[in-house]
């Protein structure tokens, strides 16, 4: 789960890791309201959407009177925001930021992440901030800086040196400072079950201060549970809505631009049932993983999911029945034919547990549109051929 | 011969009485799995499908003899019930749960790796080695023997993997689920030097996905040191960058954890690397023949 870069300030603040001062507003009287009350007398308005780059999109704006925060919160809010982090078709902003200006000397970057080969949270660090760190990885990697800190034994005296150094920052008092930071972040880090934060960048003012300009944080899905005060900083309008649908009914979603829809058991399977078709000239309209514990309930939330997108001219169902029994999922088929308008061909494979009674159960049940496939590879090529019209 | 578990393995189940925990038990017993107790705090003392059940897993294990623990208890408690495997004496944890928190395994995997103990998953479908010992929840009637050894991030392409080797007139030694999440257990390189070792293995089928690097890290301890045939599917050459794709360690993260660059590196290794999950029984079939 990703917070806004407000919700991530409050986050950061709440831990004493410093942040310029702002608030978040939703209507552009409201923007011109936080203005006045932060003072200025220079703001910078943004945009609060769940993707980075939004300053290049055009969505983070300086303003130096409070006739500009106006203009700017009105262009800005309502505006669709495109950035290399969003989808083609953008997204829409419906919440602004509005925060002091900050007195930039220095602009560096700050992030930790899990380091999945060492098992353990890795600060990562630079003097290249602003940048796209991506960019800074291929171009001139001797210029990020890696400390990986051991849970075990926390954010040690020795971990803050080397971000310091690292940074070359060779001022005591900002030593102290930027060693300050850090442990902060690292505590707020593990705390609250953070996957990664991203400072991008983080500077350094001219009275020699730092401070978090930008905030990304994104959190572990299976501690929210344990998390309920970020779990209430979820934005459902900042994520799919068909994603969310079938979360609801047990169903791994994600939607892809291309014309056979996908149901499939195992979320690696679902991964190479999509790689079949395309391997066989084909094209997934999605990814959708139906669980272990598939129904006729949850195949037809799967069918109508599928048949929201209106490129899908074919569907392939793709079950291998470990424990879950395929003559029961054959039953949900045809139950879920019921409920749902199936309207494309629907190409079935059921292997593994009860498959043959399975198949007999299709058979008999003389559905249009029902096409049997025998194996993955038959299956495959069989939705390919139906998706073209063959 | 086979690798980890046989016949003789003695095992113990924790969250032995919970609704998963006695479905799979019962079914992994009549698999022929040697299931001596389990563990449900304040159960101690009862009995549960004919075994017994003990407060903790140190009881089980002095009274049993037990070496494998196979855990079904919920998420939260996956991280404590994995040390106290580990503190007891457990050789070998196999996690079955699904969704428990990234921090807690950290943390429990650092714990067992100095009690020298071994994990899998979690969120896995388990171990089995064919017509002698099932830990886990996959569907044991598919498993047939033989001298196929396979390991995959995944539980459904297990299972097509195996009905491929299978259907091609071959069979499985051993088949280890080593789970999607961001941090797990026994992985390539571990289990990849047992097959090796394993004079019953004469092939090896590795199922990887996208995220992380485990692929690459095992494609160069492949060139080192594998000299049987091994066969691979990365899953996910379809799946777009940034995108959780069901598992939780699957996601293509920028540029890296690719499905083309875990199989070109597989490739450059020695290893036939298939595009669709449909190839793998032939590939075994060339393979077994050489």
């Amino acid at each position: 789960m990703n917070v806004h870069e407000y919700q991530a300030k409050q986050i950061f603040a709440k831990y004493g890791v410093p942040v310029p001062k702002g608030i978040m507003v939703e209507s552009v009287d409201a923007a011109v309201e936080a203005a006045k009350e932060l003072g200025g007398p220079v703001w910078v308005v943004k945009a609060q959407i769940h993707a980075g780059g939004r300053g290049l999109g055009g969505g983070v704006k300086l303003a130096k009177s409070l006739d500009e925060v106006r203009e700017l919160a009105d262009e800005i809010l309502g505006m669709t925001l495109v950035t290399h982090q969003t989808a083609a078709e953008g997204k829409l902003v419906q919440k602004l930021y509005i925060e002091d200006g900050a007195d930039i000397k220095d602009e560096f970057y700050l992030s930790v992440v899990l380091d999945r080969k060492l098992e353990m949270p890795l600060i990562m660090a630079s003097t290249e901030g602003g940048m796209n760190i991506e960019d800074v990885a291929e171009n001139t990697p001797e210029k990020i800086i890696t400390i990986p800190v051991d849970p075990a034994v926390g954010f040690q005296g020795f971990h803050g040196r080397e971000l310091a150094f690292g940074l070359g920052i060779s001022d005591k008092a900002e030593q102290k400072k930027i060693i300050d930071f850090g442990q902060k972040l690292f505590k707020l880090y593990m705390e609250n079950d953070a996957e990664m934060i991203e400072i991008n960048p983080l500077v350094r003012t001219g009275s020699g201060d730092f401070l978090a300009l930008d905030g990304k944080m994104g959190f572990d899905n299976s501690a929210l549970g344990r998390q309920p005060e970020i779990l209430a900083m979820r934005d459902l309008t900042e994520e799919d809505a068909d994603e969310v649908e079938a979360a609801k009914y047990g169903l791994s979603y994600v939607a892809l631009d291309g014309e056979i829809g996908c149901m499939v058991n195992g979320a690696g399977l679902a991964m190479g049932t999509m790689d079949t078709i395309n391997h066989m000239g084909g094209t997934p309209a999605n990814f959708l993983d139906v669980g272990g514990s598939a129904n006729a309930e949850t195949v037809a939330k799967g069918f109508e999911i599928i048949l929201k997108n209106p490129n899908v001219k074919a569907i392939f169902v793709n079950i291998f029945g470990g424990i879950v029994r395929c003559d029961r999922i054959a039953n949900g088929i045809i139950e879920a034919t019921k409920i749902t308008d199936v309207n494309v061909p629907v190409i079935v494979r059921l292997d593994g547990t009860n498959a043959p009674e399975a198949s007999e159960i299709l058979n008999n049940a003389n559905i249009a549109n029902l096409i049997v496939g025998d194996d993955l590879g038959d299956g495959a090529a069989k939705a390919v051929a139906a998706a073209k019209g063959n | 011969m086979s690798i980890l578990i046989n016949k003789d393995t003695k095992v113990i189940v924790q969250g032995f009485t919970g609704k998963e925990g006695t479905f799979h038990a019962e079914q992994c017993l009549a698999y022929g799995t040697k299931i001596v107790g389990g563990v449900t705090p304040n159960k101690g003392g009862q009995e549960h499908l004919g075994q017994p059940v003990f407060n903790t897993v140190s009881d089980a294990v002095k009274t049993t003899g037990a070496t494998v623990s196979m855990i079904f208890v919920p998420p939260a408690f996956v991280g404590d019930a994995v040390m106290e495997a580990a503190e007891a004496g457990i050789e070998l944890a196999v996690i079955i749960t699904e969704g428990a928190p990234v921090k807690d395994m950290q943390a429990a995997k650092a714990h067992a790796t100095k009690h020298g103990m071994k994990t899998l998953g979690p969120n896995c479908p388990g171990i089995i080695t064919a017509e002698e010992c099932k830990i886990g929840i996959m569907p044991g009637m598919i498993f047939k023997k033989g001298n196929v050894g396979l390991i995959s991030k995944s539980g459904t392409l297990t299972y097509e993997g195996t009905n491929q080797v299978v259907k091609a007139g071959y069979g499985i030694t051993t088949a280890v689920g080593i789970g999607g999440d961001p941090i797990i257990g026994l992985s390539y390189n571990q289990l990849l030097p047992m097959f090796e070792a394993d004079p019953e293995t004469e092939c090896i089928v590795m199922i990887g996905e996208i995220g992380g690097d485990l692929e690459i890290q095992a494609a160069k301890l492949i060139k080192e040191q594998i000299t049987k045939p091994v066969v691979a599917f990365i899953a996910g050459q379809t799946a777009p960058k940034g995108k959780t794709m069901g598992h939780a360690g699957a996601i293509v993260s920028g540029s890296a954890g690719t499905a083309a660059e875990k199989m070109a590196a597989l490739e450059a290794a020695g290893v036939t690397v298939v595009v669709s999950p449909a190839e793998i029984g032939k590939a075994v079939t060339k393979a077994m023949a050489k």
